[in-house]
């Protein structure tokens, strides 16, 4: 599992961008020439228009896509180097939350929750810890034995949060998050976030959001057409 | 400092369990959680189990039907019987220094001397036609010597090399065996066992295809949850293992089905049987699938709803990918 970058440098960067280009067959580049870091524990809002290639750049984090050219580096890890059925492996240490936040109506929030943890394959006993744990911190715990379809779009968001984030991954995605909510809900998700990041856990969310972003002082990723247009080294 | 890479927290936090365990676990969770499934959708379920158990009933009950008959007519072959005509000119006292020899020979389990007296009488009592033998001035009937080979000489091969031997000495006049018929018996058991092959891999096939098919359905149905589990690092393996036992249950369940399909149709059909049995004065029954075979049929049911499931699932499930 541990095939760790050999550079030093590297060392420090949570996710790192090499030159790095995709190109879906049969269209133009997704992202073209791509470059830059992000220091672990560091939160950083990734924007553009739609289109402009930020889904793209959350999958190959996510390794959903491979890059047609350059390196993505993650955690000291290359991962032109992690074979296809090494992925899954590599995915238990990345939380990712989806703006339709991905969760299964045929159980409960809990189990919804538990799912990540059960794939690794703890102990129900410590699942059962973690879970709760997870849950508190999203303020659903009272919420635990609902179907999440009971829940209203923000708790909804939390639940897929808690699960994000119940194995503790050190790195944090989240594509859209606040896309279907309203601007104070939005507010709490990325509160909740920055919670996250203050905890030493790597954030970076994509969002089109501006108005949101602009009032949380964070790092700014901005893509357009499949380029870098701002926010390539950290201020 | 000690966070040195993305896969820092690894595999010994203690408090997972170990691989084994965890992935006996999930095996364990599997087999329950698909049973469940399985049983949470009585009807539907039960049609695609009995369209399996017909497909395994099938082969199964001509396999049954098959071994009765072989059963039936054991009784003749290990009975094969073969009549040594000695020449008339052979005394009673000879002919049964004659059956003194032949019990010497190893391959024969049998000897009965018809003498020529005794044949006379029989002739008289089952012909009907004594009244004219008494006409006759001596004996015309020769001496018979009904032998019957051991089990293993009753083959047809060995037979005829038997009477073959037998023939050459000069007493005896004539040597018959029923072989013709024999031989005929043994190509049709022969003939019969090969379509049943044929047709138990046929509906074997039918069977793949169709638990196939179900578990395409079933994976269809759960598309968002696969995505999901894919997504929070669930490998091929943990997605597979739900279907792969899915496909188990229907297997093993549509063999206990057929089992039992064929074990009624055997229990409806053993009156008549009987009847007829003794209409010929035989003491038959059916007799229904052996334990061993029932459990080689269990063990078939379920490898081949394991295989169909494993064609399904190497067909769609790694298809899906998130996206």
């Amino acid at each position: 599992m541990s095939d760790r970058g050999a550079v030093p440098a590297i060392e420090q960067a949570m996710i790192r961008f090499d030159r790095v280009s995709k190109r879906y067959a049969g269209s133009d580049f997704a992202l073209s020439n791509v470059n830059f870091v992000m220091r672990r524990g560091e939160m950083a809002f990734l924007t553009g228009h739609s289109g402009a290639g930020k889904s793209t750049l959350l999958k190959l984090i996510m390794m959903m896509e491979r890059p047609t050219q350059g390196q993505v580096i993650v955690g000291g890890q290359n991962l032109t180097t992690i074979p296809r059925r090494k992925i899954p492996y590599y995915r238990r240490h990345i939380g990712v939350v989806f703006q339709d936040h991905h969760l299964l109506f045929d159980r409960t929030v809990y189990d919804n929750v538990a799912l990540p943890l059960e794939i690794e394959g703890i102990l129900p006993k410590e699942i059962n810890r973690r879970v709760r744990a997870a849950l508190d911190k999203v303020g659903l715990l009272k919420k635990e034995k609902l179907n999440p379809a009971a829940l209203s779009g923000g708790e909804q968001q939390r639940v897929g949060i808690a699960r994000a984030v119940v194995n503790k991954p050190p790195l944090l995605l989240a594509d859209e998050p606040t896309g279907n909510l309203d601007p104070e809900l939005s507010a709490e998700i990325m509160n909740l976030f920055q919670r996250f990041s203050q905890v030493g856990v790597t954030v970076l969310v994509a969002s089109h959001d501006i108005d949101l972003i602009s009032k949380l002082n964070h790092r700014v990723i901005q893509l357009s057409h499949g380029h870098l247009s701002a926010g390539a080294q950290d201020e | 400092m000690s966070e040195e890479g993305i896969v820092q927290r690894g595999a010994s936090t203690g408090l997972e369990r170990g691989p084994m365990a965890a992935y006996l676990g999930h095996h364990q969770v599997s087999a329950l959680s698909s049973l469940q499934r399985i049983v949470r959708l009585p009807v539907s379920s039960l049609m695609t189990v009995l369209v399996l158990a017909i497909a395994l009933a099938l082969p199964a009950g001509l396999y049954v039907m098959l071994e009765n008959v072989k059963r039936v007519t054991s009784g003749f072959e290990t009975g094969t019987q073969i009549s040594v005509y000695l020449n008339t000119r052979v005394s009673d006292e000879q002919a049964r220094k004659q059956a003194g020899v032949y019990r010497l020979r190893p391959e024969l389990a049998e000897v009965r001397l018809i003498d020529r007296d005794a044949a006379l009488a029989e002739f008289e009592a089952v012909s009907g036609w004594g009244d004219v033998l008494a006409f006759l001035d001596h004996n015309p009937l020769p001496a018979v010597l009904v032998l019957t080979p051991t089990a293993a000489h009753s083959s047809p091969e060995a037979l005829q090399q038997l009477a073959a031997s037998l023939s050459q000495d000069i007493d005896v006049e004539s040597v018959q065996i029923d072989m013709q018929w024999v031989k005929r018996l043994y190509s049709l058991y022969a003939l019969a066992g090969r379509a049943v092959l044929a047709l138990a891999i046929l509906l074997g096939l039918a069977m793949l295809l169709i638990v196939g098919n179900t578990i395409r359905l079933a994976i269809e149905n759960r598309r968002d949850e696969i995505v999901v589990v894919k997504l929070v690092g669930g490998t091929d393996a943990y997605v597979r293992r739900p279907f792969l036992y899915t496909g188990f249950w229907y297997g093993l369940f549509s063999a206990l089905f057929s089992w039992l399909m064929v074990s009624l149709t055997l229990a409806w059909l053993d009156q008549p049987v009987n009847q007829l049995a003794e209409l010929y004065f035989s003491r038959f029954h059916l007799s229904g699938l052996a334990w061993e075979d029932g459990i080689l049929l269990l063990a078939l049911g379920a490898f081949v709803g394991v295989g169909g499931a494993w064609l399904a699932v190497k067909r769609h499930l790694d298809d899906i990918e998130p996206a």
